[in-house]
């Protein structure tokens, strides 16, 4: 078996799962008043208190959420609402062409139901947003912009995106950035206060943490209106009983990774490096995407010119290697990636790709078993790809 | 596995035999937003999720193949063409000779699999012949008769020996949720039913004539010759009355002149049945058996004359709602199933002994 799909989710680191345990094991809704809910109340606020910490924020700016989709949809939602209603005016919203779904259906949504008018930022052959062309949109437009929002890294072909300078842009025109650094945390330098953002997704299963918990790291004075309304126990913007037990291995896991990153990312990219040495000599004419330098640690992406993407999972799975296509699923049904798309890919090139992503847990091993089966499953793969030509 | 019983059963009986079995949902509707809304008569989204479910309860691995753009070209357009030009088309048997014996046989052969295993009612045993259900009523050998020998040395059908009533026990006893899923009767990529109205928008309306078959009269209009199949009765709206009080039925279409003719019950009997393109698993190219007209339809004995490029039948006894486009089945009658021998894509229908 070789696991390398950690970019979809990675095992929870075991002082996580420790902490969650234990955390479960007690009494109190962090709301209540009595001596059980201040002791729930005082866990979930020294997590915050951590996560706050190393990710270079105030405590009052981290805004806990069932996972990064949430916490995405309150960010593009959320200030556009609060934007908007400031000002008439402000009806655009741009988002990078490369942006996670969470992202990209939120806005799309804004775009069929609130008004909004969306503008999508292109990306060069690497997958990176050009800093000109979004100086030059914010110079013609910056008084109608609601919200701009570019993720920090992407989590199909792990292209780094240089989200402090463009944010600076945005902050000189007075322009609130949102950032979804789900695939970034733990992974690259990720300082909320120094990158000058206004918004920040963060995920705690990507990290070593549990599904179902994130948060939004939301600045202080950035107005939003909230998706969920009740009781108001997250600065009023986010509403619904903490998960204690969560959000103590969501911070466990946070600070774990965040400070053990130095030395995880340059064990994974040397590894990363590696496999992606062994699969090009492999299968030569392999195609490795991405950006060779502003790239995720553990991400490996590559296009098998004349494979599907889904024949090569398929083939590798019943060898139980573990990977992905990289794009989103309709049932099931792979559809070819917006974001290869969006690099200049055609279909065909976008619909060949496989991603293998490492993790914590990554070992020389798994890219034993990886190329030992590899290239036959490319080539059994190949000679499959010619099924979809007409009879 | 399309997300019902059958294929379902299938499977699991397929892995039971010592078989490696992977699950395979093909999407088959074109749009893709056309699944998050999940309105289909089958393959929908919920369809997808039960046999995901069922893979899962037997233990197989499931993927979902997209088959969309081969489904579109092969059967619905094929559907709306064949309308067009007059004939009543069976997508049903359409599908099993391009997409689940040809794109996905040819994939899943490419992938490394060694056959096809559906869940159509139909025995296809050892001696490599392919028989009846031993379920008469949900016998589906007639949409299977299209295979070639090569498309049948890689398929499995392994509930030709059970009921559906016996298919629905096991499906319960292997605690499988589909085991009382209603059978989807519709055609599946037209999910309120109504074919007329989906052949309307395709086709437009064409407004032509109804004829009497026998005198040429004119009879009335319609909106469009595709709205109309051999043998069909009701709905036919005429203005003017049969001479003779009796109903009258649609006899021919003719897409040339966009006329459809009617005339009294008597007159739809053809006793003379050719066809084309035909697939034929016997070494004699003349046999007296029986022969199927349409899907379900009744079973009349005669003696078939196969050729290359055609087969002629010729019936003991008058068939009634014999439609070009439909396919002709040769059945040899066997106790222990009736064997197909083959079969073709229906032409026309003819009476030599035409009582005018
Ligand atoms: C870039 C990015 N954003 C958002 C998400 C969604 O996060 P979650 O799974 O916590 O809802 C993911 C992971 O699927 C992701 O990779």
């Amino acid at each position: 078996m070789a696991y390398l799909d950690h970019a979809a989710t990675t095992p929870m680191l075991s002082a996580a799962l420790d902490a969650y345990t234990a955390a479960a094991r007690e009494i109190g809704n962090p709301s209540s008043l009595h001596a059980a809910g201040r002791a729930a109340r005082r866990m979930v606020e020294e997590s915050r208190e951590r996560i706050a910490a190393v990710i270079g924020a105030r405590p009052s700016e981290v805004i806990f959420t069932g996972g990064g989709t949430e916490a995405d949809n309150l960010a593009t939602k959320g200030i556009f609402w609060a934007r908007r209603d400031a000002d008439p005016k402000r009806l655009r919203m741009v988002a990078s062409a490369v942006e996670h779904h969470a992202v990209l259906d939120a806005v799309d949504w804004l775009g069929r139901h609130e008004g909004a008018e969306v503008a999508y930022l292109p990306v060069d052959a690497a997958g990176r947003v050009d800093p000109e062309v979004f100086a030059e949109l914010v110079r013609a437009h910056g008084d109608e912009i609601a919200l701009v929002t570019v993720q920090w890294a992407n989590n199909e072909v792990g292209t780094v995106h240089p989200v402090p300078e463009l944010a600076a842009v945005a902050a000189a025109a007075g322009v609130p950035f949102h950032t979804d650094a789900v695939q970034a945390v733990g992974q690259v330098p990720v300082d909320f206060a120094a990158s000058g953002v206004a918004a920040l997704t963060l995920t705690g299963h990507k990290l070593g943490g549990p599904v179902g918990t994130g948060a939004l790291v939301l600045g202080r004075d950035v107005a939003c209106t909230p998706l969920l309304h009740g009781g108001g126990q997250e600065r009023d913007v986010r509403s619904g009983t903490l998960d204690t037990a969560g959000v103590v291995a969501f911070a466990v896991a946070v600070e774990t990774t965040v400070q053990a990153r130095l030395e995880y990312a340059g064990r994974v990219a040397k590894l990363r490096d590696e496999l992606v040495r062994r699969v090009l000599a492999a299968v030569p004419e392999a195609i490795y995407n991405g950006d060779p330098e502003h790239r995720l640690p553990g991400n490996a992406h590559f296009s098998f010119p004349g494979c599907e993407g889904d024949a090569l999972l398929l083939l590798l799975d019943a060898q139980g290697i573990y990977c992905s296509t990289g794009s989103a699923c309709s049932a099931g049904v792979a559809q070819p990636s917006h974001v290869l798309l969006a690099m200049g890919a055609d279909d065909a090139r976008a619909r060949s790709s496989l991603r293998f992503s490492l993790g914590h847990d990554s070992t020389e091993a798994d890219l034993d078993v990886l190329l030992a089966t590899l290239p036959a499953v490319v080539e059994r793969a190949r000679r499959a790809g010619a099924w979809k030509t007409p009879r | 596995m399309s997300g019902g019983v059958d294929s379902a059963v299938a499977a699991a009986r397929a892995k039971d035999a010592g078989h490696d079995v992977t699950g395979v949902h093909l999407a088959l509707a074109r749009n893709p937003q056309t699944y998050r809304t999940g309105a289909r008569g089958c393959c929908t989204l919920e369809d997808s999720r039960d046999a995901r479910r069922a893979a899962d309860v037997i233990g197989i691995p499931f993927y979902v193949w997209d088959m969309a753009d081969e489904f579109h070209a092969s059967v619905v357009d094929d559907f709306v063409d064949e309308y067009a030009a007059g004939r009543t088309p069976n997508p049903c048997l359409r599908c099993n000779e391009k997409i689940k014996f040809a794109a996905v046989l040819d994939r899943a052969v490419a992938l490394g699999f060694d056959a096809v295993v559906t869940g159509h009612h139909a025995r296809l045993g050892a001696d490599g012949l392919l028989r009846r259900s031993v379920d008469l009523a949900k016998d589906q050998s007639y949409v299977l008769a299209v295979l070639t020998r090569a498309q049948l040395d890689r398929a499995a059908f392994p509930l030709g020996d059970s009921t559906k009533e016996q298919v629905r026990l096991e499906a319960a006893d292997r605690g499988l949720a589909v085991a009382d899923k209603p059978d989807s009767h519709d055609i599946c990529f037209i999910a309120d039913g109504d074919t007329r109205g989906f052949l309307e928008k395709r086709l437009g309306s064409a407004p032509g004539d109804i004829v009497d078959g026998r005198s040429g009269e004119k009879l009335g209009t319609h909106n469009g010759a595709y709205g109309y199949t051999i043998g069909q009765r009701k709905g036919l709206n005429l203005r003017v009355p049969a001479a003779d009080g009796r109903p009258r039925y649609v006899l021919s279409i003719t897409p040339v002149t966009n006329t459809v003719t009617v005339g009294p019950r008597e007159d739809l009997e053809v006793d003379t049945v050719t066809a084309e393109r035909p697939i034929w698993h016997e070494t004699a190219d003349r046999v007296d058996c029986e022969v199927q007209l349409r899907a379900h339809g009744e079973v009349v004995p005669a003696s078939v004359t196969v050729t290359p490029s055609g087969l002629t039948a010729t019936l003991a006894t008058p068939a009634r709602g014999v439609a070009a486009g439909q396919a002709i089945v040769a059945y040899r009658p066997d106790p222990a199933g009736d064997v197909v021998l083959g079969s073709a894509t229906i032409t026309a229908g003819t009476r030599e002994s035409a009582n005018v």
